[in-house]
C-alpha cells in the first residue's frame, strides 16, 4: 500500500509540475494575474507530493519491503538502520527520485523566500524549474519507477553494494545533489531575465544568494566524497580524474566562475550576457554531468547498470533543456547590452581573467572525460584518459589563476594601476617568495615545485592578509569594531580564499613527501616509514552485523617509543561480492598515517600497505574553509534585507540602466 | 542577430551529436587481442573432482565457451540465470573457469543457482586467467574446432548478446 501511495504521489507530483512549468509562464507573457499567482502553491503542492514519495520509499527501505524491487535488489535486512535509509539513495531509480527531491526542495526555498519579487519574475522562475522537474518526473515515471513491486517477494533482499556501505553514503549522495541541483536556480532566474528581457544588475541582484549556497553544498560534497574514495579503496588516493568525480567538478568549477561574475554584474551591471551565459551553463553540466553518470557511455566506479533507453531519454530532455536555453540566450541577449566600461587593469578585467581560466579548466576536464568517447565515435580507437592529462594541464591554468587570486580583491573598480598594485603587495610577493622557498628546507628533502606550490600558497595567505588591513584601517573604531564593520561576504570570500590557500598547501606537500610501503608482513615484521616504525601483530577474526572481518594489528612507534596501535580491516559481506578494505587512519594537523590490508598470502602473512600522507587533512580542510566561506557570505545582511523587502537598486545601477522600478 | 552568441549552441549540439553516438557503444568493449588467435592451453585440476584434470587439449574438435565465473562475483548471477538455460538445451558445451575462488565457496554458489557447467576447472592462483586476458568477471570465450578463440564476451552474458551474437556463431563454427 505505501509505496502504491508514493507511486501516486509521484504522478501527482508530475502532473502539478506540468501545471507549474505551463500557466504561470504564459500568465506572465500574457499578463493573466491569476495564472501567474497559480505558481507559488503550485510549486509548494508539488513539493509536498515529491517528499510524500520520497518518504513511502525511505519507509519501506527502513521496514525492509522486499516486495518493492529496488528494495529487494538494493537492501538487505541485516543492514544497519541507517544504510537501510542511506539504501534509498543507492540504486539507479533512488538516486533520481533524490535528485526530483532536491529540485523540489530548491523550488519551494524560491516560492518562499521570492515576496520582494515582482510576479511575472516569480512566475517565471518557478515555471522554468516546474519544466526541468517534469522532465526529471517523466524519466522516473517511465523509464525508473522506484516503486515497482516483485511477485514472489524474496525472502531476503540482495544486499546494498559493500562499498557503498559506509557513513560517506549517508552523507555524499545528498550534499552533492542538493549542489547540483542548486544551480537550478541561478538557472532558472536567467531563463525567465531572458524570455522577460529584463537583464539588469536586480537580476543579479535576486539570484545572487541562491548561487552560493548551492555552491557550498556542491563544495562539501566533493569533499566528502574525495574523503570517502581515501579511506575505503585502501590505497589512499583521493582524487582519481574519474569521470564521475569529474561530471560534480565541471559544474564546481564553472559555478565557481559565476559566484565571481555575478557579483561584477550585480555591483558595476557588467558581464550581464557573460553571466547569464556561465548561469546557463553551470546547471547545463550538472545535467550533462547525471546524463553521464545515469547512461553508461562512460566507464567508472560510479556506473550503474545501463540501459540506452534511459539514455536515450535523458539525452533528449538534455537537448530540449540546454538546446532551448542556449538558443534563447541566441536570440534574446543582444537586447540586453554589454553596459558598463572597464580598463585593461581593473577589477572587472581580473575577475574576467577568474572566469576565462576558470572556464577553460572546465573545458579542459570536459575535454579529457569524453575524449575517448569521441575517439572511440569516430572509430579511432578505444584509448583512456588519465590523471597525467588533467596534472599537466591544471597546473598551468591554476597559476594565474591564484596570482590573480592574490590580486584581484587590491584592485579598484574600473581601472587599477600596476605600479601603485606593486607598491601595495610588493612585501607580500618578497615574504611569500622567501618563506617559499625556505620553508622546504625543514623537510627532509628540498624540492623545486613544492617550494613553487608553497609560493601559490604562500602569495594567497599574504596578499589576502594586505586586503584585510587594508579594508579595516578605513574603518573607524577598535580592532574588532573595524573587524565587525566588514560585511560578511567580505569575510566570505577571505575565508574562501584562504580555504584555496590550504588545499593548495595540502596538495603540494602530499605531492612532494608522501612515502608508501607495500610489503609482505608475516606476525612480527615491522617496517619502517616516515620516522614510523610499524610491526605487524597478526590478524583475528572480527564479526559486524552483516560481514566477516579479518581485522589487522599494526603496533606503531616512533624511536623506540609507542604510539599507537591501528586497526584496519578486510571485510566479506554475507550477502557476497569483493571483500573491502578499510584502511585505518590515523589523523592530525601536519598529516596521516594510514594503514591498510592487501591479501593474504600464504602462513598468516599479509601484504601491509603503509602509507605516510604529509598534510593530507590540508585538503579537505580548505574544501570546509570554502563552503563556510559560501554559507558566511550568504549570511551577509544585505541578502537578508534584500530578502524581507524590496530594498534600493545598488548606487548607480538603477540611474545608468534605467530599469523600471 | 550577433552570430558570435549561437557559438555556445553550436558547440552543445556536437557535443549532443557525440553524446548521442556514444550511447549505442559499450565503453568496457575492447577488442581483445585473443580473437583469431589459439586459446592459450592449459589443464588445471576439475572442480568436482579435484583428482581429474580437464584442459583444451580434451576440448579439441569441438565448438566450447569457456565462462569465467567466480562465487564471489556479483555479475555472474545476471547471466547464470541464462548459461542454465542454454545448458539444459545442450547446444554447446560450457567449461567453466572458476577465477580466484575456493572449491568450497565454488561448489556451495553451483549447488544454490544451478550447475551449467560441463565440467568446471578450478583456476586458484588466477595464472590461467592473465593467459587469458580477463579483467572483469564474468567473461565467455567462443573457441572453435581447431581450438581458436573467436569471440569474447567482456562482462555478463546478456539475453540479446547470446541471439545475436553467441548462438549464430556457434553454430556457423559447428557446421564448419
Amino acid at each position: 500500500m505505501i509505496p502504491e501511495l508514493g507511486h501516486f504521489a509521484l504522478i501527482l507530483a508530475l502532473l502539478l509540475a506540468t501545471i507549474l512549468g505551463t500557466l504561470p509562464i504564459i500568465g506572465a507573457q500574457r499578463h493573466v494575474r491569476a495564472w501567474m499567482a497559480l505558481a507559488r502553491p503550485v510549486a509548494q503542492g508539488q513539493f509536498v507530493f515529491v517528499v510524500t514519495a520520497w518518504v513511502c520509499l525511505a519507509y519501506s527501505f527502513i521496514v525492509s519491503d522486499f516486495s518493492v524491487l529496488n528494495v529487494a535488489t538494493n537492501s538487505n535486512s541485516q543492514l544497519p538502520a541507517y544504510y537501510r535509509f542511506a539504501a534509498t539513495w543507492g540504486s539507479h531509480e533512488g538516486s533520481m527520485l533524490l535528485w526530483v527531491l532536491m529540485l523540489s526542495i530548491w523550488t519551494f526555498a524560491v516560492s518562499v523566500r521570492s515576496r520582494h519579487l515582482p510576479d511575472e519574475m516569480v512566475a517565471r522562475v518557478l515555471g522554468v524549474m516546474g519544466l526541468v522537474s517534469v522532465g526529471f518526473l517523466l524519466f522516473l515515471l517511465l523509464t525508473s519507477n522506484p516503486f515497482e513491486r516483485v511477485f514472489p517477494v524474496p525472502a531476503e533482499g540482495r544486499d546494498l553494494n559493500p562499498l557503498l556501505q559506509d557513513p560517506g553514503m549517508v552523507a555524499h549522495p545528498p550534499m552533492l545533489y542538493m549542489g547540483y541541483v542548486g544551480f537550478s536556480v541561478a538557472f532558472a532566474f536567467a531563463i525567465a531575465a531572458l524570455i522577460g528581457g529584463r537583464l539588469d544588475a536586480t537580476w543579479a541582484r535576486w539570484s545572487r544568494p541562491w548561487t552560493p549556497l548551492a555552491w557550498s553544498f556542491l563544495t562539501l560534497g566533493i569533499m566528502i566524497g574525495s574523503w570517502w574514495a581515501y579511506y575505503t579503496l585502501g590505497w589512499g588516493g583521493w582524487w582519481f580524474w574519474d569521470p564521475v568525480e569529474n561530471a560534480s567538478f565541471m559544474p564546481w568549477l564553472v559555478g565557481t566562475a559565476l559566484l565571481h561574475s555575478l557579483a561584477v554584474t550585480e555591483k558595476r551591471g557588467t558581464f550581464r550576457n557573460w553571466t547569464v551565459l556561465l548561469a546557463i551553463c553551470a546547471f547545463s553540466l550538472s545535467l550533462v554531468g547525471t546524463f553521464l553518470v545515469r547512461s553508461g557511455v562512460l566507464t567508472s566506479v560510479h556506473a550503474f547498470a545501463t540501459d540506452p533507453r534511459r539514455g536515450v531519454f535523458i539525452l533528449t530532455f538534455l537537448v530540449i533543456v540546454i538546446g532551448g536555453s542556449l538558443a534563447l540566450y541566441a536570440v534574446r541577449a543582444p537586447k540586453v547590452g554589454v553596459g558598463g566600461r572597464f580598463e585593461i587593469i581593473s577589477r572587472e578585467s581580473m575577475l574576467l581573467g577568474n572566469n576565462v581560466l576558470l572556464i577553460a579548466a572546465a573545458g579542459s576536464v570536459l575535454l579529457g572525460t569524453l575524449y575517448p568517447l569521441f575517439l572511440d565515435a569516430l572509430n579511432l580507437g578505444k584509448i583512456s584518459v588519465g590523471p597525467p592529462y588533467f596534472d599537466t594541464v591544471f597546473v598551468p591554468l591554476m597559476t594565474p589563476l591564484v596570482f590573480l587570486m592574490g590580486i584581484g580583491p587590491l584592485s579598484r573598480w574600473k581601472q587599477a594601476s600596476v605600479p601603485d598594485l606593486w607598491r601595495r603587495l610588493r612585501w607580500a610577493f618578497a615574504i611569500s617568495l622567501v618563506t617559499a622557498l625556505l620553508a622546504p628546507l625543514a623537510a627532509p628533502q628540498w624540492k623545486p615545485l613544492v617550494s613553487f606550490g608553497l609560493l601559490l600558497a604562500f602569495w594567497i595567505v599574504t596578499a589576502t592578509f594586505v586586503a584585510v588591513r587594508e579594508r579595516i584601517r578605513n574603518a573607524d573604531g577598535g580592532l574588532w569594531a573595524q573587524i565587525a564593520r566588514q560585511p560578511r561576504s567580505f569575510w566570505g570570500m577571505v575565508l574562501a580564499h584562504l580555504g584555496i590557500a590550504a588545499f593548495v598547501v595540502g596538495v603540494t606537500m602530499v605531492k612532494g613527501y608522501e612515502t608508501e610501503r607495500d610489503v609482505k608482513m608475516n606476525v612480527g615484521d615491522t617496517v619502517s616509514v616516515a620516522n614510523y616504525v610499524f610491526r605487524f601483530d597478526g590478524v583475528t577474526e572480527t564479526k559486524g552485523p552483516n560481514y566477516r572481518a579479518a581485522r589487522g594489528s599494526v603496533n606503531i612507534s616512533r624511536n623506540g617509543a609507542y604510539v599507537e596501535t591501528l586497526y584496519p580491516e578486510k571485510r566479506m559481506y554475507n550477502a557476497g561480492g569483493m571483500p573491502m578494505t578499510n584502511a585505518a587512519i590515523d589523523s592530525g594537523l601536519f598529516g596521516d598515517i594510514y594503514v591498510s590490508m592487501g591479501e593474504p598470502v600464504d602462513g598468516g602473512a599479509w601484504i601491509i600497505r603503509v602509507y605516510s600522507k604529509p598534510f593530507i587533512t590540508w585538503v579537505w580542510g580548505g574544501f570546509v574553509m570554502m563552503a563556510i566561506g559560501g554559507f558566511l557570505a550568504l549570511s551577509d545582511r544585505r541578502y537578508r534585507v534584500g530578502a524581507q523587502r524590496d530594498s534600493a537598486l545598488p548606487r548607480g545601477a538603477a540611474a545608468a540602466y534605467g530599469t523600471k522600478r | 542577430m550577433n552570430k558570435k552568441l549561437l557559438i555556445p549552441l553550436a558547440i552543445f549540439i556536437v557535443l549532443a551529436g557525440f553524446l548521442f553516438a556514444g550511447l549505442w557503444r559499450d565503453p568496457r568493449e575492447v577488442p581483445s587481442p585473443l580473437i583469431n588467435k589459439p586459446a592459450p592451453q592449459f589443464a588445471l585440476a576439475q572442480l568436482n573432482d579435484p583428482a581429474t584434470k580437464l584442459g583444451t587439449v580434451d576440448m579439441k574438435g569441438q565448438v566450447w565457451l569457456l565462462n569465467v565465473w567466480a562465487s564471489w562475483c556479483v555479475s555472474c548471477r545476471e547471466e547464470h540465470p541464462l548459461l542454465v538455460a542454454l545448458a539444459q538445451a545442450k547446444v554447446v558445451p560450457i567449461v567453466g573457469l572458476d577465477y580466484k575462488d575456493e572449491p568450497g565457496p565454488g561448489k556451495t554458489w553451483l549447488a544454490q543457482n544451478g550447475d551449467p557447467y560441463t565440467t568446471s576447472v578450478m583456476d586458484r592462483d588466477g595464472s590461467v586467467g592473465i593467459d587469458y586476458g580477463v579483467y572483469g568477471v564474468p567473461e565467455t570465450f567462443v573457441i572453435d574446432k581447431s581450438g581458436t578463440i573467436r569471440y569474447k564476451q567482456i562482462g555478463p552474458i546478456t539475453q540479446d548478446a547470446l541471439e545475436k551474437k553467441i548462438l549464430p556463431l556457434v553454430r556457423e563454427l559447428q557446421k564448419s
